[in-house]
């Protein structure tokens, strides 16, 4: 019983609890920041040349979106799961393997939105029985699990040839154009990527004020209470992936759009770790923190080789990196770059109030 | 073994059946029609013995992995990493010296050192907090796997078998009868039976000091309730240092061996990582035979299926892992 409720993530903090209002209509209103952000996100090809646009911030919005999904299911729900690129990706080969590829005798040829809603029924099916087999456990546990299932899909997807043809993939993926526009064209495909992720992140924290939202809250803090209540803790757990495997799949269709094609390198156990990742560093509290956490990935993957060489050493040391900017988060700041920036603004506060200061149910 | 027949006859009945199944297809010689449907004997013999060796190298891997986690409730996923390293360090030895039984000795020194290390200046820094401890070891590994690619390349080592057990050796057991009425042999490397051998003796010795001698029920004891362990004046930490040196040792030692039965390459970590997952998971989380049953259920299952259903063999372990869980979410052997 101690490991469940120790692995139980904490992320009810002290600081993000005060700061946070008790009820709030619409979200961020009054923050001029998120004002500027948005503008910004708006006017972005104005500014920005296509390789930034689509590089850059079209990628850190995928990847976010796959993270935000991860977040709402450890931040929301204190379960953390590893599979959700899984699922991102098991959507893109579905769209894939329905839509228009450069694989005829795999491909169905579906219209882009025929195959799109299908491929997005698929996932989410598929998050949600991955789901329904991790709630059977929980803490450590759910990782494990939810590692395996993404490692057995990579690996399957490397043997099996009939639906995701090898460790070659599927290529020359089509996507879609109507209206007389090429909707992957650079600026087009920019503002699709940014109303997905928008949607997404607005439903999020919609949801996480919602009654659905609250019951999910009040599961992850303390599952026997909310049974006793007569919750159904299993059934919001189930439905919780239920919805994070739709905004992962979301994701999963704009990457497959964004490099045409998909192959197991895009489902590999690394790349779900880096997920992780992504959300950790960002911040696993609030939905806005996965999309910070992509930024800072996608900005150190493109930029530190150029970096290391810069400063004289080996540019292969990119995951290194990675792995010790991480290491650094964990350790100092379970709330990631949210809660660092939180912390700053506050000036210094005393060491008891850390967040994630190891709390423990014993 | 008796209470289980008295409590679960149709279980006990199918366990019987399967192994008498099992004996005759390994003694017998097959009659025609199976040889044409399933295949040549000589292949199923071969894939049966990977399976049972694979899983003795699982087995040592998953048991200092489910070590840790039965008596500290440490989640080491950087336990991938100990292995690789364990096999670099012995391919190191062994291509200097020569010397294969040095490098085990080595590679079980070096590695318990880092464990010791990890366990010293990591875990026991945020005990009772699984996540953190999952998140920073998760991040360990990513830097290992950097240092070890920087120090190694991406190259594919693979440990010297040393002369003395090069070669296959004859079995008793029959693949088939030729012609001319003369019985064939079944051949099969003796170093990978030496290693299985050596396993097994591991996992009974790990056995017995754990169930027969009063460290084995100190650590046992700290399992069940580690508070009043300590209250009971037991230096708990030193046994945390021990015991984490040991799972630590294993995995090196696992590492040679992987080095010596296959090959050695970025990515392995994550391989035996995930590896050792499934086996706790399906055998039971810090029970060390419940390590055993489910390195043999994985091992098996992954050479058996390699052979027989080649596009589906990682799926059929994940299978295996779903119906355990569907079953008895808490493995097969865990005593909960």
């Amino acid at each position: 019983m101690s490991v469940t409720h120790d692995a139980r993530i904490q992320v009810r903090s002290p600081a993000a609890t005060a700061q946070r209002p008790a009820a709030r209509t619409w979200p961020d209103i009054n923050n001029p920041a998120a004002w500027i952000v948005a503008a910004i996100l708006l006017i972005m090809p104005l500014i920005a040349n296509g390789f930034f646009l689509i590089e850059i911030f079209a990628t850190t919005l995928i990847l976010g979106t796959i993270a935000l999904s991860l977040m709402f299911l450890a931040g929301y729900g204190g379960m953390v799961s590893l599979m959700q690129l899984t699922i991102a990706g098991f959507c893109a080969y579905m769209v894939a393997v329905f839509g228009v590829s450069g694989n005829a005798n795999i491909s169905l040829g579906w219209p882009w939105w025929l195959a799109v809603p299908m491929a997005l029924a698929l996932a989410t099916i598929f998050g949600t029985l991955g789901g329904a087999l991790a709630v059977r456990t929980e803490g450590i546990y759910t990782i494990m699990i939810t590692l395996a299932i993404g490692a057995a899909f990579y690996y399957f997807t490397n043997q099996n040839w009939a639906i995701f043809n090898g460790h070659t993939g599927i290529n020359n993926v089509s996507t879609p154009h109507f209206w007389g526009v090429d909707w992957r064209a650079d600026i087009p495909f920019y503002y699709v990527v940014l109303a997905v992720a928008a949607l997404c992140y607005f439903a999020v924290d919609y949801i996480s004020r919602a009654p659905f939202g609250l019951a999910l809250q009040g599961v992850r803090d303390n599952p026997r209470r909310m049974a006793a209540l007569g919750f159904n803790v299993n059934a919001h757990r189930v439905a919780a992936y239920a919805v994070a495997s739709f905004i992962a799949g979301l994701a999963g269709v704009l990457q497959v759009w964004n490099y045409r094609q998909i192959s197991p390198g895009s489902v590999s156990v690394g790349a779900c770790i880096d997920v992780l990742i992504i959300a950790v560093v960002g911040g696993i509290t609030r939905p806005i923190g996965p999309y910070i956490g992509a930024l800072v990935f996608v900005l150190l993957r493109t930029f530190a080789l150029d970096f290391l060489v810069k400063i004289g050493l080996d540019g292969n040391r990119f995951r290194l990196l990675i792995g010790l900017g991480f290491l650094a988060i964990v350790f100092w700041s379970s709330d990631g770059v949210i809660g660092l920036w939180q912390r700053w603004r506050q000036g210094h506060r005393p060491q008891s109030d850390r967040p994630g200061g190891g709390r423990s149910h014993g | 073994m008796t209470r289980f027949v008295e409590r679960h006859p149709a279980w006990a009945l199918i366990v019987i059946i399967a192994v008498a199944v099992a004996l005759w297809l390994i003694f017998a010689v097959w009659p025609p029609g199976l040889e044409e449907a399933v295949g040549r004997k000589r292949v199923f013999l071969n894939a049966l013995f990977n399976g049972i060796t694979l899983g003795g190298l699982y087995f040592l891997v998953a048991s200092g992995f489910t070590l840790i986690f039965g008596l500290m409730r440490n989640v080491n996923l950087a336990h991938g990493s100990l292995y690789l390293f364990g096999g670099y360090v012995g391919y190191a030895v062994s291509a200097s010296t020569g010397s294969w039984i040095l490098a085990f000795i080595v590679a079980f020194i070096l590695t318990a050192l880092v464990g010791v290390l990890l366990q010293v200046l990591v875990f026991r820094r945020m005990e009772g907090q699984d996540l953190r401890q999952t998140m920073v070891t998760i991040g360990l590994s990513i830097v290992f796997a950097d240092l070890m690619l920087w120090a190694c390349g991406g190259d594919f080592y693979q440990i010297q078998t040393p002369n003395w057990l090069i070669g296959p050796i004859e079995l008793p057991l029959l693949t088939a009868v030729k012609s001319s009425g003369e019985p064939v042999y079944l051949r099969y490397p003796l170093v990978r039976l030496v290693i299985f051998l050596a396993s097994v003796i591991i996992g009974v010795a790990m056995w017995l000091a754990l169930n027969r001698t009063r460290i084995g029920m100190i650590i046992r004891a700290g399992v069940d309730d580690r508070d009043i362990l300590a209250a009971t004046g037991v230096r708990i930490q030193v046994v945390f240092v021990l015991v984490f040196a040991l799972g630590a040792g294993l995995a090196g030692i696992a590492g040679v061996v992987g080095g010596t039965f296959q090959s050695l390459s970025p990515g392995e970590d994550i391989r035996f990582l995930l590896a050792s997952l499934v086996v706790v998971i399906v055998g039971g989380m810090g029970s060390i035979p419940g390590a055993a049953l489910g390195a043999l259920i994985i091992g098996l299952a992954e050479q058996l299926g390699s052979v027989y259903i080649p596009t589906y063999a990682i799926v059929v372990t994940f299978l295996i892992m779903v119906l355990v869980l569907a079953l008895r979410p808490q493995g097969l052997l865990a005593r909960r």
